[in-house]
Formats: C-alpha cells, sequence, structure tokens
C-alpha cells in the first residue's frame, strides 16, 4: 500500500513541501565536491610552511593564484558549514527556534566569509 | 491529551556501531570544522592587520593549547574529507551492501589517521 502525501503535480514539479526541492541537498553536495582539491590545497600549503611567518603568509597569499584559491575556499566552505549547520538545526531544535538558529548560522556565516574574503584581498593587494 | 511522539534522535536506547559512531562523527566534526572556519577567517584577519596582530595569532595557534584544538580541527578535517567522499560514493547509489558499508567504514577511519599523521609528520619536519 502507498501513502500519497503530496499531489500528483507536486511530485512531478518535485519541489516537496518546502518548496525548494532538492536545491539544499544539491548544493550541499556541490560544495563538498569543490572543497575536495581547496582543503588538499590548504592542508599541502599550510604544512610545506607557507604561513610560518607573516612575510611568507603575505607573499604566499599576493600570488593571484593563491588569492583566487583562498577566497573560492572561504566562500564554498562558508556556505557549505552554512547548509549543514543548518540541516543539525533542523534536525536537534524541534521547537520555533530552529527557524531562528538558521538565521543566526546563515548570517554568521555570511559575515565569516566576507571577514575572511576582505583579508585575503587585503593581503593580495599589500594594503 | 495525547502523549506527545517520541522524537529523534533516542540516543539512549541505541547500542552504537560503527556506522551509527561515524555518521554522528561526520556531524560532529563538521561542528568543529564550523568553528574551524570562523578560526581560518580570523587568521586571514589578524594577517591582513600586521606583523604583530599575526604573531600573537600565531602564539596563541603553536602553544600547547593552540596546537592540541589544531590537531583536533585537522584530525575532523580529514576524517569529515574522506567520510563526504564515502557519502557522495553512496549518492552514486553504489556501495550499500553491508559489507561494503562496513569496509569503507574502516578504510575512511584508517585514511583519516594516515592523513592527520602525515600533515602533523610533514608540517613539523
Amino acid at each position: 500500500m502507498t501513502t500519497r502525501t503530496i499531489s500528483s503535480f507536486a511530485r512531478a514539479r518535485g519541489l516537496g513541501a518546502a518548496g525548494h526541492g532538492t536545491s539544499h541537498w544539491w548544493a550541499l553536495r556541490v560544495s563538498a565536491v569543490a572543497l575536495v582539491p581547496l582543503v588538499l590545497w590548504l592542508a599541502v600549503a599550510l604544512a610545506g610552511g607557507a604561513a610560518a611567518d607573516h612575510a611568507r603568509l603575505t607573499s604566499w597569499l599576493a600570488a593571484p593564484l593563491n588569492s583566487v584559491l583562498m577566497i573560492l575556499l572561504l566562500a564554498a566552505g562558508f556556505h557549505h558549514t552554512a547548509l549543514g549547520l543548518q540541516v543539525i538545526a533542523e534536525d536537534y531544535i524541534h521547537s520555533g527556534a530552529r527557524f531562528a538558529a538558521a538565521g543566526v548560522i546563515q548570517l554568521a556565516c555570511i559575515a565569516g566569509a566576507a571577514a575572511g574574503i576582505v583579508a585575503v584581498l587585503r593581503i593580495a593587494s599589500g594594503a | 491529551m495525547p502523549r506527545p511522539r517520541p522524537k529523534s534522535p533516542n540516543m539512549q536506547n541505541y547500542r552504537p556501531q560503527l556506522t551509527s559512531v561515524l555518521s554522528f562523527g561526520h556531524r560532529l566534526s563538521g561542528v568543529a570544522l564550523s568553528l574551524g572556519a570562523f578560526g581560518l577567517a580570523g587568521w586571514l584577519a589578524a594577517g591582513a592587520s600586521g606583523p604583530e596582530a599575526f604573531g600573537a595569532a600565531q602564539a596563541l595557534l603553536l602553544s600547547t593549547f593552540g596546537r592540541a584544538v589544531l590537531f583536533l580541527i585537522t584530525l575532523a578535517l580529514f576524517y569529515h574529507l574522506c567520510n563526504g567522499i564515502r557519502h557522495l560514493v553512496w549518492d552514486n547509489v553504489r556501495g550499500f551492501e553491508l559489507r561494503e558499508i562496513y569496509l569503507g567504514g574502516w578504510a575512511v577511519v584508517g585514511a583519516s589517521l594516515i592523513l592527520t599523521l602525515a600533515f602533523w609528520a610533514w608540517g613539523l619536519a
């Protein structure tokens, strides 16, 4: 026996109860795939002493490829963080506070990404 | 008044096994890496502020406490990376036989430990 929980039209559109379908799940996967090479790049650079002191950090991050990769890492990383933490909040917070939590998570992640990206740009421009 | 329905997760009557422990570990390491992401942004901001602020950040990170936190963050990173790849394999509807699930689980445990130790061995060399 099957229980129909959504109309055929809604099923065909594939958007589900929240109205945005699999977009959250898919964005989590896309950002995850992007993060695989980016975190490996950071781990290799840091283990190799790219940021052993301030002079090496600035010369390393001022190289265009490195500033681009660090900005991509911050963007993908904080996007993945916001998506992942929201799922955890939705699973474990059973009251309406989960909506507030989702908002706080998203704002904090946008702020973190902005702070990190601005720092990279300041280092890259030698400011 | 109707009795409220039980809420998931019911950890108190759930016997730990590799699959559930690794699943919870994925979330726990994700939360740790969330803090790590803010740490990375703060560390970069210190670097942008100048040698003095960066030196203070480095002194904090390279203290015994800082190194212990960094070790746990790298362990969380490599575990979440390896287990995340395991999840991506599952997303392609592969590896769902019980034997494959345990094999993949132990492979993730081994790989994340080896990567973490290799990172620190290389970094300290």
